[in-house]
């Protein structure tokens, strides 16, 4: 093993992925201890979504190293990847309830398949799931009689149903009214508090980002720009990094330079 | 011109040798789903992997029971069809004794398993690409994998086994269905009775005729859940992409159904040709 991979929950090295002929992430590197919170911050096709589907192992990296609990997730088998899943909860960007079961059965289902638990004890544990995410008595309902902030907060639930050492968060606020996604931050900050949970959060929403970060890291076009904590973070002088902090637009002349550039640098990153 | 004329030429070589290799590749794929269905369903409970059969029983049920009506209905037309085209041709010859055997030869080597297959097709193939294509669309198919789940376990391997067993079921009862057509055929425009169109019936068949429909309908059972589970599962992002799936679906199961049973009707020509 590498070192300090002890206390890191999740250790990324020179992490590569590409769609295809087109690479994504161009080699990052970075940790997340155990028991904190990382924000992965970026605009909209910076790569931050890929990566956290690379950590989950949704997509294989072309190279480098993703290393969870002592583990390096890019060599492992899918077999083998089950097994670090079982100890990994998933929120995803649109819940992704299966639609066919209650929000009951959704929360069961990981503790039916996966543990020899009786059903009686599920039963409980899917109402403890759901009263920490405040939809005690919804059990019976299906996915789509829920609202959009209620179906992410099921979403959690079941993320949260075998107990995960840690857990991820796709947009959790995305397509969320301000009050709804506050409470979502809010149920985030509880966990946090609550089980000392490791947890890596993706969004583009500030506001959250700040309230619920230990450190963020900061995801430019396949590359990290800025990582640090909150305070780091705030007094930056990346440019990018203050562009996207001070809700500054991209100047249209600029836009189609950095474009430009965003072709040819990509042949050189895939050429070296 | 000419140049042109030739480098067209050749690129028809080139488009040939790559839709013949994705052409290979997409048999290739079906033929990964069903394989590994298949070791989950056989190989799977000796490794300590529980099998939930209830997800076979209701995909069962949608795939079979609710097909009945339907299958029932098709088949029972056209065995009458089949008996009237053939009293046609036979009354002519004086042998309208032989409707019952033609009727029931054609139902039970071709008619019967192909009406079911494109019946199943149209009602079950479609709905597997649809429902595999929306789970990938709405991100419950990740959720699956993300939760330790194999989607092929969970989507696929249930929809194998229920069609399998379901399909040379409703084909069966499509085979008596259509004998029942041309039955009621049999007695209202020949001389014959119930009894004795059934008795002919029976007299001019082989277990042979039976056997060579079901197995044909078990090949067509793996096409069409292959078919739309594969092409569920090559959903892209939107809406719109499982509408194409679907009907990719429908169309390539159907060009494949005809494939297979063309290759294994002259088969079964060639090894017995009695």
């Amino acid at each position: 093993m590498t070192d300090g991979v002890g206390e890191a929950a999740i250790s990324v090295v020179n992490l590569r992925v590409s769609y295809g002929e087109r690479e994504i992430i161009h080699g990052i590197t970075f940790d997340v201890r155990k028991g904190e919170t990382v924000v992965i911050l970026g605009g909209s096709g910076s790569g931050k979504s890929t990566l956290l589907r690379t950590l989950v192992g949704l997509e294989r990296p072309t190279s480098g190293e993703v290393w969870i609990q002592g583990v390096n997730t890019a060599e492992i088998s899918e077999r083998e990847m089950d097994e670090i899943r079982k100890k990994m909860g998933m929120s995803f960007q649109g819940s992704a309830l299966f639609g066919s079961m209650t929000v009951g059965e959704n929360v069961a289902l990981p503790l039916r398949e996966h543990t020899s638990l009786e059903d009686s004890t599920i039963e409980i544990m899917v109402r403890i799931k759901l009263g920490q995410v405040g939809l005690s008595n919804f059990e019976d309902y299906m996915p789509s009689e829920l609202s959009g902030g209620m179906k992410k907060r099921a979403a959690v639930a079941r993320a949260l149903a075998m107990d995960p050492e840690i857990l991820f968060f796709d947009e959790p606020s995305a397509g969320l009214d301000p009050i709804i996604a506050a409470g979502l931050d809010e149920l985030i900050l509880n966990l946090k508090k609550a089980y000392a949970i490791t947890i890596v959060v993706v969004t583009h929403e500030l506001a959250s980002a700040f309230l619920i970060a230990d450190r963020m890291v900061y995801v430019d076009r396949g590359h990290i720009v800025a990582l640090g904590t909150k305070e780091e973070f705030q007094a930056s002088t990346h440019p990018r990094v203050r562009q996207f902090l001070d809700r500054v637009p991209e100047p249209e002349v600029i836009e189609e330079l950095d474009y430009l550039q965003m072709l040819t640098g990509d042949r050189k990153t895939m050429k070296g | 011109m000419a140049l042109r004329v030739t480098s067209k030429i050749a690129s028809v070589s080139g488009l040939v040798g790559s839709w013949t290799l994705s052409g290979f590749a997409y048999i290739g794929d079906l033929a990964t789903l069903a394989g590994q269905s298949a070791h989950i369903t056989l190989v799977g409970p000796f490794q300590g992997r529980r099998l939930r059969p209830q997800r076979a029983i209701h995909q069962a049920m949608a795939v079979g029971v609710e097909a009945i009506p339907i299958v029932s209905l098709i088949t029972f037309f056209v065995g009458l069809i089949m008996a009237l085209q053939s009293a046609y041709e036979l009354r002519r010859l004086g042998a309208m004794q032989l409707v019952a055997g033609t009727v029931a030869i054609s139902i039970l080597r071709e008619l019967g398993p192909l009406l079911t297959a494109i019946v199943v097709i149209g009602r079950s193939g479609s709905a597997f690409a649809a429902e595999i294509g929306t789970k990938k669309v709405t991100e419950e198919v990740d959720a699956l994998r993300t939760m330790a789940f194999d989607p092929v376990a969970f989507l696929v391997a249930p929809k194998f086994l229920a069609m399998l067993v379901m399909l040379p079921c409703l084909t069966v009862w499509a085979d008596f269905m259509g004998i029942v057509g041309g039955c009621v055929f049999g007695v209202t425009g020949a001389d014959f009775t119930i009894s004795s169109y059934f008795q002919a019936t029976r007299d001019s068949i082989l277990a042979r005729d039976i056997y060579t429909g079901l197995i044909k309908s078990a090949l067509f059972a793996l096409v069409i859940t292959a078919v739309g589970c594969k092409e569920g599962f090559s959903t892209g992002a939107g809406a719109e992409e499982v509408g194409r799936s679907t009907t990719a679906a429908v169309v390539t199961s159907i060009a494949l159904v005809i494939v297979v049973d063309l290759v294994f009707t002259s088969l079964f020509y060639f090894i017995n040709p009695t």
